[in-house]
């Protein structure tokens, strides 16, 4: 099976024909979108979160229905029926960041970014397409599982349990930014996986961060806590951008919203000045 | 043409390469020899960008890699076989690529036929032997149609008809005029391809010949080229 040469491996016009310009951010993010949707981990972890983010919003507003009668009256007036539907997102955002990690530390761990840089060698458009492409496609999925999400929990709820539609003040803004978090969450996970590089320490990293901060600042004082909780990821994902009841010492949902796009933008700032700096 | 001009990389107190000069014109294979540990796959990659010279410059046509245009038209390389993710498949890993530098998706069939891997593009490249992983990559150069190859001991992994077909693969396109540059830590593998030679040991340059010159200095390619790097390898039992 030896090949002619000749005939395949040139095309018209030979060797240099290349169009006139340059390589750009667009062709850069459609190689991106190529590789993210061409890995079956990706797509299954996307299924596996959905289902079980789903389900434990079921089952979370069931038991509620199920336990109402048991509650105190002053825990049945704080209980939010949207923050609580969104159980499932303490796992969601788990998966989101492990996407986000896993797009950058698989590409150094298969030898990837050997080829990545070579059709790419513009390392801050590299990053920024990367960032541009996980934020966009996290975001549609996340969108897309935060309304259904809402919908099947909220189903679950039965009189005398409040139960929350969309006109619920605020209820809208929770799904919408339930979505958005994991999109924030997959962008800090391809930040951090650009400064650690490799994923099981990118991912633990990243778990300690989301998970075990918040028990961190438990030993400390109840000031010490109500001042520094507010600003953790996850805190904010549950007091801020899901609850439309009002939580005492957290930060609005826009507050949050914002304080999450900070994070992203140093943890991905940082990852993209250093893969400029380093070498491949 | 690749010229690379007083190259010097350095890893922690580790001189890779040291000094290096030398150029790689277009209508030829180009060898660049040298034992293991000598600096071949250090100066491949600081030719393709991958990593920062800490002296000296390295350029394509002129340009420093991080300069071109279409990077993947301009220049096509392959430094390690396993250069892809093992859970995409040929197919969509080229896909990727091609994309990149706006190459039309035909393309990647076109490569696909050339390094024989049509029948085995669905599978996902994890799957694939050393040999197929070698092809893939050769598959991934040929993206772009590039003027400039640079191959790192791309016979690895090969089975004989597959070094054959690699031979002549890289004497047909540099018949073309493309400059075509490839490494090897085995003459043998090397000299039935190449015209031009650039050996080096311990980072430095030995000597810019080529295969005709080599030979003449010595009983055979092998003890010439031994006789050149014998200077410049340190470790023992190279001989065996």
């Amino acid at each position: 099976m030896t090949h002619a040469v000749g005939t395949a491996t040139t095309r018209p016009g030979g060797p240099g024909d290349a169009p006139s310009g340059h390589y750009r951010f667009r062709g850069i993010a459609r190689m991106e979108w190529v590789k993210l949707l061409s890995l079956r981990s990706v797509r299954w972890t996307a299924l596996a979160t959905a289902v079980i983010t789903v389900g434990l919003g079921m089952l979370v507003l069931h038991v509620a229905v199920v336990r109402w009668g048991h509650m105190s009256r002053a825990d049945q007036r704080i209980f939010d029926p949207v923050s609580n539907g969104f159980t499932g997102l303490a796992l969601a955002q788990l998966a989101a960041a492990a996407i986000g990690v896993l797009a950058v530390t698989s590409e150094y761990s298969s030898g990837m970014i050997r080829a990545t840089l070579a059709a790419a060698p513009g390392r801050v458009r590299l990053a920024a397409a990367k960032a541009v492409v996980l934020a966009a496609a996290v975001l549609v999925i996340g969108e897309v599982l935060a309304f259904v999400t809402f919908f099947a929990s909220e189903a679950m709820l039965r009189a005398p349990v409040p139960r929350a539609t969309l006109a619920t003040p605020g209820a809208l803004r929770a799904v919408v930014l339930a979505g958005a978090y994991l999109a924030l969450i997959a962008v800090i996970g391809m930040g951090a996986g650009l400064i650690i590089r490799h994923s099981a320490a990118a991912i633990t990293t990243l778990c300690v961060v989301i998970l075990l901060l918040p028990a961190l600042t438990l030993p400390f004082s109840a000031s010490v806590q109500h001042a520094t909780q507010k600003f953790l990821p996850e805190v904010i994902a549950e007091n801020s951008l899901t609850a439309v009841k009002p939580i005492p010492y957290s930060l609005t949902p826009w507050a949050g919203l914002g304080m999450l796009m900070l994070y992203a933008a140093v943890v991905a700032g940082a990852g993209t000045w250093l893969l400029a700096r380093r070498d491949a | 043409m690749i010229a690379v001009q007083g190259l010097t990389k350095r890893y922690g107190r580790t001189t890779a390469v040291d000094r290096l000069s030398f150029e790689v014109r277009p209508g030829q294979v180009t060898g660049f020899l040298g034992p293991n540990g000598a600096g071949k796959s250090t100066t491949m990659r600081v030719i393709m960008g991958l990593d920062a010279a800490d002296g000296g410059r390295a350029t394509i046509g002129g340009r420093a890699y991080q300069q071109l245009r279409w990077p993947l038209r301009e220049v096509g390389a392959m430094l390690e076989a396993r250069s892809f993710h093992p859970g995409r498949t040929g197919r969509s890993h080229l896909r990727a690529l091609a994309a990149s530098n706006d190459i039309p998706a035909a393309r990647v069939e076109e490569v696909l036929d050339v390094v024989g891997l049509s029948a085995v593009a669905g599978r996902r490249a994890g799957t694939y032997s050393l040999g197929m992983a070698q092809r893939l990559g050769v598959a991934a150069a040929l993206l772009g149609d590039p003027a400039v190859l640079l191959l790192d001991e791309p016979v690895n992994g090969l089975d004989p008809e597959g070094i054959r077909w690699i031979r002549g693969l890289l004497g047909g396109l540099a018949a073309q005029g493309r400059t075509v540059f490839v490494s090897s830590h085995l003459i043998s593998e090397i000299a039935q391809a190449a015209g031009p030679l650039v050996v080096i040991g311990q980072g430095r340059l030995l000597a810019q010949t080529t295969v005709a010159e080599l030979s003449r200095q010595a009983a055979s390619l092998e003890d010439a080229f031994l006789d050149l790097t014998s200077a410049s390898v340190s470790y023992p039992g190279r001989m065996s």
